[in-house]
């Protein structure tokens, strides 16, 4: 299990387990935290699962592949350095204690 | 105390609904009634992503039972409805119970519709729309090498490139004359189909299946109308879906192939809201209009639950879809019925394009290959109401988003 640290739209944060291997998207639509809507399911399709990742978490994570990036380049809230889609990126034991924050909007 | 909102059918769109109450400040209590034993799921992966091994099942789940608990949803899976009685606001369960409703909410979804064969009934013929399906054609796969997929929809070519992938030998047959004729131009028929070929998939058009040919109940091929057979030891099915409308016709709801709704997912019945598959939305022209996708499951689940709470929150996105077959993933954006023209921009032989459908000047939809930028931006355009030129959705050079950042024209039709 990996404990990552969800922040969402109200500010409100969730400590949660997330099974090793199973993406940041997946831990947070399990747990019901709020601000991640994830419509696809997880294809990379949809672009409602946009988070912001730790700074220093970034060089952790592979970065985004053409397509996440071709994706994260609409997303409806602000896109910053930080933006991920969340379906995309997976639970390691190097991103234990991070903190993936939620935007206001997914759609 | 008074009585719960009741929403039958836990898939995508129940869950939205009973999620939307919350968030929207329904304070009573919302009993949520799944006919599976299992929580909510998302199902686009399942002929997908799940069937090719690439998450386990655990993932599929939308939610936890706790995360459900958390929300004071009383989820209840393994839970029939048999009838609704909508003068006196009760529901009775298979097992003979009966349940008050203060609001309902028909989330019932569709069912595949059956093969109208001889030989349907056999062990190794599948549809694919549930969870159990998908366990079962999973374990029938890894036990065969030759595969047969009846109908060449979104269903069965996502099977067929998974089974493909998987090195087995996969038969696709197709009654019409091209593939996913019901959903893409003929131009992406046609990339599908060499698609699919060129993946050493053999693609029958225009065929007619006559029977399932098998022994001792076990399938062991399919034959064709005009003689031909084609061996199998698994048969999938994909020849689309029925919506679940019978309850609510059954009570006197209005149903028209689908339980009949108002863009705010309201019934004929008061206090009866209606969304996702099971549905049938009558716009405001007085067309029909049936969509079978997520996106709808989802929409129409939140006007639902504004409904019930009084307020109006039409679903009034264009449509929107997608598609994940081998590397090639279809996003598609706005209806294309009654376009006159379609333009290219970018390059089929690179797997990489859009293709741009136009009424006059007004662009209706925008199919995307391996271009989800193009995607992505279409459904802004469309909902802004706004097109580029066909010249301009045509010359790659061409910035797509400065169409967003013009000023809005002055009159809108």
């Amino acid at each position: 299990m990996v404990m990552i640290t969800y922040v969402e739209p109200n500010g409100g944060r969730q400590e949660i387990d997330v099974p090793e291997g199973w993406s940041l998207m997946q831990g947070a639509m399990s747990n019901g935290v709020d601000g991640m809507e994830a419509e696809c399911g997880g294809s990379c399709a949809c672009a409602t699962c946009h988070c912001y990742i730790d700074e220093a978490a970034l060089a952790l994570i592979p970065p985004a592949a053409d397509n996440e990036a071709a994706m994260l380049e609409n997303v409806v809230a602000e896109r910053r350095p930080t933006s991920r889609l969340a379906c995309q990126v997976k639970a390691t034991a190097a991103l234990e204690g991070i903190l993936v924050e939620l935007p206001a909007a997914q759609s | 105390m008074s009585a719960p909102i009741v929403i039958v059918g836990a898939g995508q769109s129940g869950l939205q609904v009973a999620e939307s109450l919350r968030s929207e400040g329904w304070e009573g209590g919302i009993l949520l009634l799944g006919e599976e034993a299992v929580p909510p799921y998302h199902r686009p992966p399942l002929s997908k992503a799940y069937l090719a091994g690439k998450a386990e099942e655990a993932q599929l789940f939308i939610r936890s039972p706790e995360a459900l608990a958390k929300k004071r949803i009383d989820f209840r899976p393994g839970s029939r409805v048999a009838a609704l009685d909508i003068a006196r606001q009760t529901l009775t369960l298979a097992d003979g119970s009966q349940l008050d409703y203060e609001g309902l909410a028909l989330a019932t979804g569709a069912r595949n519709r059956a093969l109208p064969l001889p030989g349907a009934e056999l062990d190794g013929v599948f549809g694919l729309r549930t969870l159990d399906d998908t366990r079962r054609i999973a374990d029938a796969l890894a036990a065969t090498e030759a595969v047969v997929v009846i109908g060449g929809g979104f269903i069965g070519l996502e099977f067929a490139a998974v089974a493909a992938a998987q090195g087995k030998r996969v038969t696709v047959l197709e009654a019409a004359e091209r593939l996913m004729a019901r959903a893409v131009p003929p131009a992406l028929s046609d990339f599908y189909l060499a698609l699919h070929r060129a993946h050493g998939v053999r693609v029958e058009l225009g065929v007619s299946v006559a029977a399932v040919l098998g022994e001792q109940g076990r399938a062991h091929g399919v034959r064709c109308a005009d003689g031909r057979e084609f061996e199998a030891g698994l048969v999938v099915a994909g020849i689309g879906v029925l919506p679940n409308d019978e309850l609510a016709a059954a009570a006197g709801i209005a149903c028209d192939r689908g339980i009949l709704v108002d863009a705010c997912s309201r019934t004929s019945a008061p206090n009866v809201v209606a969304s996702g598959d099971c549905t049938v939305t009558r716009l405001e022209d007085g067309s029909l209009r049936r969509l079978e996708s997520v996106q709808a499951a989802v929409e129409q689940g939140k006007s639902a639950a504004a409904a019930l709470l009084g307020r109006e929150r039409p679903f009034s996105a264009r449509p929107w879809f997608w598609s994940d077959q081998y590397e090639v993933k279809l996003q598609m954006a706005g209806l294309a019925a009654g376009a006159d023209r379609s333009v290219l921009r970018g390059s089929q032989e690179a797997h990489a394009f859009s293709l741009f459908h136009y009424r006059g000047e007004q662009l209706l939809a925008v199919d995307s290959l391996n271009q989800p930028q193009v995607h992505m931006l279409s459904r802004r355009m469309l909902d802004a109401g706004r097109s580029p030129t066909p010249a301009q959705a045509a010359d790659s050079g061409f910035e797509l988003n400065t169409v967003l950042a013009t000023p809005a024209p002055a009159t809108s039709s």
